[in-house]
């Protein structure tokens, strides 16, 4: 046990080089979320926030619902180059490597799950950063703040080990990226830009049953100190379990099999 | 560990592996002593990776038994672990990381301390003429440094047993002699080797014990000496400027020219050392005959193959 946290910590300090090194692909991966940001709320959030509710909400209004949605990006974006880094580390000669030293085997895994994690918290703090610039007003009070960065840090783990899962399974990093896109979309075709009651109908029946909704709604009720129900706290956190433990397994059983075969 | 018995370093028998419907070993026996250098030669396909993977607990047999350093590859993987040093045909260098940074990130998957780590990869770096590119990344080494760096990383944990799969395939001459010197070194500090190669002359530069591997199985074993006996292949080629010397030679020689040859050449069977080679043109000064030009042709790889493949086809009619 001892010996998987040293060699985890070891592999984390790998991963932050890593990283160190590949700034211009974070930075890339960080501008999406922003973009869209900025697109959606000076673009369409007149409109959209009109539309909200009330005919007169406007882009204030906007910016406060669109803010959870694009933090889900900012995680499903940064993920996908979590899948890119680990499907790139599988072509590598280097990962053979680790499987004949005398380490603990998931060390390789958790390092790119940490490194991940500390990228993608981050990377929300800026993205949260741009929104306060361009008028989100969180009235979070402490215990929401608290629960906020929990259930962020839940679907990211959650999230990651899913990419882990997928970068394992792609045989080439093309194959990894493209595996991991669908996951920017889920916050598109949820209720993270505009509520799914709006949406005709089997889009909304998906919408309203996509794991990213009930995380985005508890999202949104806890950045925005407004109510929310328990039935959607606990469908976003079992959400994040049930993905983090499938993703868990998934990569564990991906990263153990004979390769070879 | 209190292992202080000098059995062997790598003790293989009746190892099998098949990817699907393809046998790639069909019942592998190996033994290799503490301390020398082993060779498996063998064309590409033969299966020589295979044997490396398996040693190495990359994969796992099908069946039979192997004991690396004393330890079950199956059953007690990570004590093989904590015994060997990997170099691959494909070097495991972490691009992203500087030479210096990629042996530290073996000393401390190896768990040494911080100091001990900075030492030890110093100690190579500077044995290695990798001092000057220790800050460079991985990624903008030259093949040669590459391969050294790679080996350097294997033996940062200071494995009694070394595997080395074709470690000189691609590189350039000088590099291949810096690799054999590398491994002389390392042979002289009683690490046990054991080498996979195409290339005869390394194997036969390096080694003590050569095994022939072809299609999955043995198909010859023993010193370097033993295995060119097999090889009839050495000759010497003797070029004459008209046939009355090349029929003068061939009488005072004892060999008959090819009647198929018109090309005024003689071969001499022989291994073409000097002092054979010096007596040969000493006969044929005495006897005032004119040699137009001379090759060596030695043994290699192919015609040892063919010589014992050849040799199997036979006993196994």
């Amino acid at each position: 046990m001892i010996l998987a946290v040293r060699d985890s910590a070891t592999m984390l300090r790998r991963q932050l080089r890593h990283m160190s090194r590949s700034l211009s692909m974070l930075l890339m991966l960080l501008a999406v979320p922003i973009v869209f940001l900025l697109l959606f709320v000076f673009v369409l959030g007149g409109t959209l926030g009109d539309g909200l509710g009330g005919g007169t909400g406007g882009r204030a209004a906007y910016v406060a619902y669109v803010t959870p949605g694009i933090l889900l990006i900012t995680i499903a974006g940064a993920v996908q180059g979590t899948a890119i880094a680990v499907a790139l580390d599988m072509t590598e000669g280097i990962i053979a490597r680790f499987r004949t030293m005398a380490i603990a085997r998931v060390s390789v895994l958790t390092g790119h799950v940490l490194g991940s994690l500390l990228h993608v918290l981050a990377s929300l703090a800026v993205v949260l950063g741009v929104a306060v610039l361009i008028g989100f007003r969180p009235g979070a009070t402490a215990v929401g703040w608290l629960a906020a960065v929990g259930l962020l840090t839940a679907t990211t783990v959650a999230l990651v080990w899913l990419a882990v899962g997928m970068g394992l399974a792609a045989r080439t990093v093309a194959g990894a990226s493209n595996l991991a896109t669908p996951l920017t979309l889920l916050p598109l075709f949820g209720s993270g830009f505009v509520p799914a009651d709006s949406m005709p109908a089997g889009l909304r029946w998906f919408a309203e049953h996509q794991p990213f909704t009930p995380i985005m709604e508890a999202l949104r009720g806890l950045l925005l100190g407004t109510p929310v129900g328990t039935a959607t706290a606990v469908v976003a956190v079992g959400w994040c379990v049930v993905i983090a433990l499938v993703g868990y397994g998934w990569a564990k059983w991906l990263y153990n099999r004979d390769r070879t075969r | 560990m209190t292992n202080t018995s000098t059995g062997p370093a790598i003790a293989v028998t009746g190892l099998r592996r098949s990817y699907g419907a393809q046998v790639v070993l069909d019942g592998i026996d190996l033994h290799v002593p503490e301390g020398t250098v082993f060779s498996l030669l063998g064309p590409n396909g033969a299966g020589k990776t295979t044997v490396v993977q398996i040693l190495s607990t990359l994969i796992r047999a099908d069946s039979g038994e192997a004991r690396v350093g004393g330890h079950d590859v199956l059953r007690d993987p990570d004590r093989v672990r904590a015994a060997i040093g990997v170099t691959g045909q494909f070097s495991a260098v972490d691009d992203f990381l500087t030479g210096e940074e990629n042996l530290l990130l073996m000393g401390d998957l190896n768990h040494l301390c911080r100091a001990e780590g900075r030492r030890r990869a110093a100690v190579l770096l500077e044995r290695f003429g990798l001092g000057e590119a220790a800050r460079k990344a991985g990624a903008v080494y030259s093949g040669g440094m590459r391969r050294r760096l790679d080996l350097a990383m294997g033996l940062m944990g200071d494995p009694r047993v070394v595997f080395l799969d074709e470690p000189t395939t691609g590189l350039d001459p000088r590099s291949r002699r810096d690799m054999w010197q590398i491994v002389r070194d390392l042979v002289a500090d009683g690490v046990t080797v054991f080498l996979t190669t195409q290339y005869l002359e390394e194997a036969d530069q390096l080694s003590d014990r050569i095994a022939l591997l072809d299609r999955g199985g043995i198909v010859a074993e023993g010193t370097p000496a033993e295995l060119k006996r097999l090889v009839p292949g050495g000759h010497v080629e003797l070029r004459f400027a008209d046939v009355p010397a090349l029929t003068e030679a061939a009488v005072l020689l004892g060999v008959s020219p090819d009647p198929a040859d018109e090309s005024l050449v003689l071969r001499v069977p022989g291994d073409g050392g000097v002092r054979a080679l010096k007596a040969l043109l000493d006969r044929l000064d005495a006897a005032a005959i004119e040699v137009d030009g001379l090759a060596v042709h030695t043994p290699d790889l192919d015609d040892v193959f063919f010589a014992v493949t050849a040799a199997e086809e036979v006993t196994s009619r």
